[in-house]
């Protein structure tokens, strides 16, 4: 139950935040890829430089998490294929539906059955890539 | 209140969700919105027919419940603190006029693409499921999303994620400068 409340909250937060700060708006995103408004670069920028602060505290002073366990971050594995066009894939479709995976969520809150048509394809999207994945370059 | 029902300005948001990023390392998990689609995959059932679903998705659990959570979060925030829909640049408003898309500044989504009438049209329908597809598969073939690759992948100052990064711009200038014109 702890558990189960801790994890809520903090998607709650996220919930709010994401639609509060408007990265759930298809038109930020389009705006974002015309390079009119700084709120998008802001939000990312902002949030990776004190990340970076954040991620080296933890390493260098060896903080442990809630349990008492070590933090590990496990570097992703070297490549150059998967991630360059997996990662075009991925900007072609949060361009056209002006959403990455946790606005689609935050979305449903619209009312609107669209998003579910949105969530439905990712996850197909999702089944997909599971089905090829070994005839796919990585 | 309307520190809470303006739009809350980049500098307040971002440093907010480097917030969440620690809070989820300190309860030893990660920030990522995507992988949850795998987690959901495999809840379904998928892992019989595909191996890559075959994991013991109740260890992910937790992912489901940031997902209920931003669902609700999302839910309160429409419904309850967000009367205003984004003011965005004036030049894109009228970019966006041009493709035919003309409720900017006056809705949260455009409706021409979201309403129910557009998803009964067989474009209106395919844009959004293809949209959907491609969020999905891109983000599991580069092995996360915008939260995953972006923040996280960058905070830690892996070359993976910049390279991901540059290629989900590749992709949004793509779409979005050579599609959209054949598309709208």
């Amino acid at each position: 139950m702890k558990q189960f409340l801790s994890f809520f909250f903090i998607g709650l937060f996220l919930g709010i935040l994401f639609i509060k700060s408007e990265v759930a708006s298809w038109f930020r995103i389009y705006e974002m890829f015309q390079f009119k408004s700084f709120q998008m670069y802001g939000i990312i920028g902002s949030a990776v430089v004190l990340g970076i602060i954040i991620v080296h505290y933890i390493k260098y002073s060896k903080q442990k998490d809630f349990n008492g366990d070590a933090i590990i971050i496990t570097p992703k594995n070297k490549g150059f294929i998967r991630y360059f066009v997996g990662g075009i894939i991925f900007g072609l479709g949060w361009a056209l539906a002006g959403a990455c995976p946790g606005p689609m969520y935050v979305l449903l809150g619209t009312g609107l059955p669209s998003i579910l048509v949105l969530i439905i394809g990712a996850l197909l999207g999702t089944f997909v890539y599971g089905a090829i994945k070994n005839k796919l370059p990585h | 209140m309307d520190l809470i029902y303006n739009t809350w300005p980049w500098y307040v948001s971002g440093p907010l969700i480097a917030l969440i990023m620690f809070l989820l390392l300190k309860l030893g998990k990660k920030f990522g919105m995507s992988s949850n689609l795998r987690t959901m995959c495999s809840m379904a059932g998928a892992g019989k027919y595909v191996d890559f679903f075959k994991f013991d998705w109740k260890a992910n659990k937790w992912n489901l419940y940031v997902v209920l959570g931003v669902i609700t979060g999302g839910y309160i925030a429409l419904q309850f603190l967000s009367p205003n829909a984004p003011q965005i640049n004036q030049d894109v408003v009228v970019q966006l006029q041009e493709l035919g898309i003309n409720s900017a500044n006056t809705s949260f989504l455009p409706s021409e693409i979201f309403s129910l009438e557009s998803l009964m049209t067989i474009k209106g329908f395919s844009i959004l499921l293809l949209g959907g597809f491609l969020v999905g598969f891109g983000a599991r073939y580069s092995g996360g999303c915008t939260s995953g690759h972006a923040i996280s992948g960058l905070s830690n100052l892996q070359i993976p994620s910049l390279i991901a990064v540059i290629g989900f711009f590749v992709g949004g200038l793509v779409m979005i400068h050579f599609l959209f014109p054949l598309i709208f």
